[in-house]
Protein backbone atom coordinates (compact mmCIF):
# COMPACT_ATOMS: atom_id res chain seq x y z
CA UNK A 1 0.00 0.00 0.00
CA UNK A 2 1.56 3.31 -0.87
CA UNK A 3 0.76 6.36 1.37
CA UNK A 4 -0.16 9.30 -0.81
CA UNK A 5 0.92 12.79 0.58
CA UNK A 6 -0.60 15.98 -0.21
CA UNK A 7 1.48 19.22 -0.47
CA UNK A 8 0.16 22.74 -1.17
CA UNK A 9 2.77 24.06 -3.35
CA UNK A 10 2.78 28.04 -2.89
CA UNK A 11 1.45 30.40 -5.81
CA UNK A 12 4.38 32.26 -7.65
CA UNK A 13 4.10 35.76 -5.69
CA UNK A 14 4.26 33.61 -2.47
CA UNK A 15 7.33 31.86 -3.47
CA UNK A 16 8.82 35.17 -5.32
CA UNK A 17 8.38 36.83 -2.02
CA UNK A 18 9.80 34.03 0.00
CA UNK A 19 12.94 34.75 -1.95
CA UNK A 20 12.74 38.27 -1.93
CA UNK A 21 12.45 38.40 1.57
CA UNK A 22 15.81 36.21 1.79
CA UNK A 23 17.65 38.32 -0.32
CA UNK A 24 16.48 41.65 1.38
CA UNK A 25 17.35 40.65 4.98
CA UNK A 26 20.45 39.19 3.81
CA UNK A 27 21.59 42.43 2.05
CA UNK A 28 20.47 44.70 4.81
CA UNK A 29 22.29 42.52 7.23
CA UNK A 30 25.85 42.52 5.54
CA UNK A 31 25.41 46.43 4.78
CA UNK A 32 24.48 47.08 8.02
CA UNK A 33 27.51 45.05 9.40
CA UNK A 34 29.97 46.69 6.65
CA UNK A 35 28.98 49.97 7.63
CA UNK A 36 29.56 49.10 11.18
CA UNK A 37 32.68 47.82 10.90
CA UNK A 38 33.43 50.99 8.71
CA UNK A 39 32.34 52.98 11.62
CA UNK A 40 34.58 51.23 14.32
CA UNK A 41 37.96 51.42 12.13
CA UNK A 42 40.95 49.14 11.06
CA UNK A 43 40.44 46.25 13.45
CA UNK A 44 43.95 45.49 13.12
CA UNK A 45 44.69 48.65 14.37
CA UNK A 46 42.69 48.79 17.26
CA UNK A 47 43.72 45.61 18.27
CA UNK A 48 47.21 46.55 18.14
CA UNK A 49 46.72 49.94 20.45
CA UNK A 50 43.88 48.23 23.09
CA UNK A 51 44.36 44.25 22.35
CA UNK A 52 42.04 41.48 21.16
CA UNK A 53 39.86 42.48 24.50
CA UNK A 54 39.12 45.88 23.63
CA UNK A 55 39.01 45.21 19.13
CA UNK A 56 36.37 42.64 20.22
CA UNK A 57 34.14 45.84 22.88
CA UNK A 58 34.41 48.06 19.65
CA UNK A 59 32.77 45.71 17.88
CA UNK A 60 29.75 44.56 20.44
CA UNK A 61 29.31 48.28 21.69
CA UNK A 62 28.09 49.03 18.16
CA UNK A 63 24.24 49.28 17.80
CA UNK A 64 24.67 48.88 14.24
CA UNK A 65 26.89 45.98 14.29
CA UNK A 66 23.83 44.31 16.26
CA UNK A 67 21.12 45.72 13.72
CA UNK A 68 23.25 43.82 10.92
CA UNK A 69 23.21 40.89 12.74
CA UNK A 70 19.96 40.69 13.81
CA UNK A 71 18.79 41.28 10.43
CA UNK A 72 21.24 38.25 9.30
CA UNK A 73 19.26 36.45 12.35
CA UNK A 74 16.20 37.45 10.34
CA UNK A 75 17.44 35.99 6.84
CA UNK A 76 18.46 32.30 8.16
CA UNK A 77 14.60 32.02 9.20
CA UNK A 78 13.58 33.49 5.95
CA UNK A 79 15.60 30.89 4.50
CA UNK A 80 14.70 28.06 6.52
CA UNK A 81 10.64 29.19 5.79
CA UNK A 82 11.99 28.95 2.24
CA UNK A 83 13.09 25.89 1.98
CA UNK A 84 10.16 25.03 4.07
CA UNK A 85 7.94 25.11 1.01
CA UNK A 86 10.27 25.37 -2.25
CA UNK A 87 12.58 23.37 -3.25
CA UNK A 88 15.86 23.36 -2.25
CA UNK A 89 17.20 23.63 -6.32
CA UNK A 90 14.96 26.89 -6.39
CA UNK A 91 15.67 28.69 -3.01
CA UNK A 92 19.75 28.08 -3.03
CA UNK A 93 20.63 29.27 -6.32
CA UNK A 94 17.85 31.86 -6.56
CA UNK A 95 18.60 33.63 -3.08
CA UNK A 96 22.83 33.14 -2.94
CA UNK A 97 23.19 34.91 -6.64
CA UNK A 98 20.63 37.76 -6.41
CA UNK A 99 22.07 38.66 -2.86
CA UNK A 100 25.23 39.10 -4.71
CA UNK A 101 23.60 41.74 -7.17
CA UNK A 102 21.41 43.18 -4.49
CA UNK A 103 24.78 44.00 -1.98
CA UNK A 104 26.25 45.90 -4.88
CA UNK A 105 23.42 47.99 -5.61
CA UNK A 106 23.14 48.84 -1.86
CA UNK A 107 26.71 49.25 -1.20
CA UNK A 108 26.32 51.74 -3.75
CA UNK A 109 23.44 53.94 -2.51
CA UNK A 110 24.07 53.15 1.21
CA UNK A 111 27.80 52.96 1.31
CA UNK A 112 28.73 54.97 -1.18
CA UNK A 113 31.27 52.40 -2.41
CA UNK A 114 32.63 53.11 -5.87
CA UNK A 115 31.46 50.02 -7.68
CA UNK A 116 33.29 50.41 -11.01
CA UNK A 117 32.46 48.55 -14.38
CA UNK A 118 35.10 45.86 -13.00
CA UNK A 119 33.04 45.05 -9.70
CA UNK A 120 29.72 45.19 -11.85
CA UNK A 121 31.62 42.80 -13.91
CA UNK A 122 32.90 41.09 -11.21
CA UNK A 123 29.18 40.78 -9.24
CA UNK A 124 27.63 39.46 -12.57
CA UNK A 125 30.14 36.65 -13.21
CA UNK A 126 30.22 35.57 -9.55
CA UNK A 127 26.23 35.55 -9.26
CA UNK A 128 26.13 33.45 -12.93
CA UNK A 129 28.94 31.13 -11.34
CA UNK A 130 26.57 30.65 -7.99
CA UNK A 131 23.66 30.23 -9.96
CA UNK A 132 25.49 27.42 -11.73
CA UNK A 133 27.07 25.54 -8.89
CA UNK A 134 24.07 25.49 -6.70
CA UNK A 135 21.71 24.74 -9.65
CA UNK B 1 39.55 56.09 -6.83
CA UNK B 2 43.08 55.19 -5.58
CA UNK B 3 44.92 52.19 -5.82
CA UNK B 4 44.35 51.22 -2.59
CA UNK B 5 46.07 47.39 -2.43
CA UNK B 6 45.54 44.97 0.77
CA UNK B 7 48.74 44.16 2.05
CA UNK B 8 50.11 40.67 2.10
CA UNK B 9 48.96 39.96 5.72
CA UNK B 10 45.18 41.36 4.95
CA UNK B 11 45.17 38.90 1.95
CA UNK B 12 45.75 36.29 4.57
CA UNK B 13 42.80 37.27 6.23
CA UNK B 14 40.86 37.06 2.82
CA UNK B 15 42.05 33.82 2.08
CA UNK B 16 41.40 32.63 5.52
CA UNK B 17 37.90 34.14 4.71
CA UNK B 18 37.47 31.86 1.60
CA UNK B 19 38.88 28.85 3.40
CA UNK B 20 36.95 28.40 6.65
CA UNK B 21 33.71 28.64 5.90
CA UNK B 22 33.58 25.86 3.60
CA UNK B 23 35.76 23.93 5.50
CA UNK B 24 33.53 24.62 8.67
CA UNK B 25 30.90 23.60 7.22
CA UNK B 26 32.61 20.40 5.74
CA UNK B 27 33.66 19.43 9.43
CA UNK B 28 29.94 20.02 10.24
CA UNK B 29 28.13 17.81 7.97
CA UNK B 30 31.31 14.97 8.11
CA UNK B 31 30.80 14.85 12.15
CA UNK B 32 26.68 15.00 11.78
CA UNK B 33 26.04 12.34 8.98
CA UNK B 34 28.64 10.15 11.58
CA UNK B 35 26.49 10.59 14.45
CA UNK B 36 22.93 8.45 15.20
CA UNK B 37 20.05 10.14 14.02
CA UNK B 38 19.10 12.70 16.38
CA UNK B 39 15.25 12.75 16.67
CA UNK B 40 13.11 15.71 18.11
CA UNK B 41 12.09 13.64 21.27
CA UNK B 42 16.01 14.02 22.68
CA UNK B 43 16.96 17.60 21.47
CA UNK B 44 19.59 17.48 24.61
CA UNK B 45 21.44 14.85 22.94
CA UNK B 46 22.74 18.11 20.32
CA UNK B 47 24.43 19.69 22.89
CA UNK B 48 26.06 16.29 23.27
CA UNK B 49 26.82 16.26 19.57
CA UNK B 50 28.23 20.00 19.98
CA UNK B 51 31.27 18.65 22.26
CA UNK B 52 32.49 15.88 19.56
CA UNK B 53 35.80 16.64 17.48
CA UNK B 54 34.66 17.58 13.94
CA UNK B 55 31.61 19.22 15.24
CA UNK B 56 33.40 21.02 17.52
CA UNK B 57 36.26 21.85 14.74
CA UNK B 58 33.95 23.18 12.27
CA UNK B 59 32.26 25.61 15.11
CA UNK B 60 35.95 26.71 15.45
CA UNK B 61 36.25 27.42 11.78
CA UNK B 62 32.77 29.14 11.49
CA UNK B 63 34.24 31.58 14.44
CA UNK B 64 37.15 32.25 13.11
CA UNK B 65 35.10 32.75 9.47
CA UNK B 66 33.39 35.32 11.17
CA UNK B 67 36.17 37.30 12.79
CA UNK B 68 38.22 37.87 10.06
CA UNK B 69 35.49 39.00 7.27
CA UNK B 70 34.74 41.40 10.13
CA UNK B 71 37.68 42.18 9.95
CA UNK B 72 38.27 42.37 6.46
CA UNK B 73 35.40 44.53 6.01
CA UNK B 74 37.05 47.30 8.42
CA UNK B 75 39.30 47.75 6.00
CA UNK B 76 37.78 46.69 2.52
CA UNK B 77 34.77 47.31 0.78
CA UNK B 78 31.59 45.39 1.06
CA UNK B 79 31.54 45.16 -2.67
CA UNK B 80 35.67 43.78 -2.72
CA UNK B 81 35.16 41.11 0.38
CA UNK B 82 32.00 39.41 -0.73
CA UNK B 83 33.78 38.22 -3.78
CA UNK B 84 36.06 36.22 -1.69
CA UNK B 85 33.44 34.30 0.40
CA UNK B 86 32.02 33.05 -3.08
CA UNK B 87 35.22 31.78 -3.75
CA UNK B 88 34.64 28.91 -0.87
CA UNK B 89 32.21 27.93 -3.21
CA UNK B 90 35.44 26.99 -5.80
CA UNK B 91 36.91 25.49 -3.14
CA UNK B 92 34.47 23.04 -2.15
CA UNK B 93 34.34 21.83 -5.59
CA UNK B 94 37.54 21.23 -5.99
CA UNK B 95 37.85 19.46 -2.90
CA UNK B 96 35.15 17.20 -3.84
CA UNK B 97 36.62 16.70 -7.00
CA UNK B 98 40.28 15.76 -6.27
CA UNK B 99 39.76 15.01 -2.30
CA UNK B 100 36.69 13.10 -2.23
CA UNK B 101 36.59 11.65 -6.03
CA UNK B 102 33.17 12.77 -6.70
CA UNK B 103 31.62 13.45 -10.37
CA UNK B 104 31.87 17.31 -11.22
CA UNK B 105 29.57 18.28 -13.91
CA UNK B 106 30.30 20.45 -16.78
CA UNK B 107 27.42 23.15 -15.59
CA UNK B 108 29.39 23.18 -11.97
CA UNK B 109 33.03 23.43 -13.57
CA UNK B 110 31.17 26.42 -15.60
CA UNK B 111 30.57 27.97 -12.27
CA UNK B 112 33.58 27.17 -10.85
CA UNK B 113 35.22 29.45 -13.59
CA UNK B 114 33.08 32.00 -13.73
CA UNK B 115 33.19 32.66 -9.95
CA UNK B 116 37.00 32.61 -10.27
CA UNK B 117 37.14 35.12 -12.99
CA UNK B 118 34.77 37.30 -11.23
CA UNK B 119 37.18 37.22 -8.16
CA UNK B 120 40.22 37.86 -10.30
CA UNK B 121 38.49 40.99 -11.39
CA UNK B 122 37.78 42.23 -7.84
CA UNK B 123 41.15 41.82 -6.89
CA UNK B 124 42.95 43.54 -9.40
CA UNK B 125 40.93 46.34 -8.66
CA UNK B 126 41.31 48.91 -5.70
CA UNK B 127 39.87 46.96 -2.04
CA UNK B 128 38.71 50.56 -0.69
CA UNK B 129 36.70 53.22 -1.94
CA UNK B 130 38.43 56.41 -0.82
CA UNK B 131 36.86 59.66 -0.39
CA UNK B 132 37.57 62.84 1.21
CA UNK B 133 37.01 63.18 5.14
CA UNK B 134 33.95 65.26 5.28
CA UNK B 135 32.31 62.90 2.40
CA UNK B 136 33.54 59.60 4.08
CA UNK B 137 32.01 60.85 7.54
CA UNK B 138 28.58 61.45 5.34
CA UNK B 139 28.98 57.73 4.34
CA UNK B 140 29.30 56.63 7.66
CA UNK B 141 26.41 58.88 8.98
CA UNK B 142 24.40 58.21 5.74
CA UNK B 143 23.02 54.56 7.27
CA UNK B 144 22.46 55.87 10.75
CA UNK B 145 20.16 58.30 9.16
CA UNK B 146 17.91 55.65 7.07
CA UNK B 147 17.66 53.99 10.04
CA UNK B 148 16.29 57.26 11.99
CA UNK B 149 13.94 57.84 9.66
Amino acid sequence: MTMLSTTIQPGLWASVGMIAAVVLCSTAGEVLTASAMKSIGDLDEIRARSGLKGAILAVVTCPRFHAGVGFLALAFFSLLFALNHLNLGLVAPASASLTLVTNAIAAQLFLKEHVDRRRWTAAVLVCIGVYFLAH
Amino acid sequence: MSHIRPTPRQYLILGFVSLSAPLGDSCLSRGMTSLPPISLAHPLSLIGAVFTPWIAAGIALLIGFFASYLTALSWADLTYVLPATAFGNVIVELLSRFWLHEEVSWQRWLGVFLITAGVGFVAHGPSLTERPQPQAQAAESGIAGEQSR
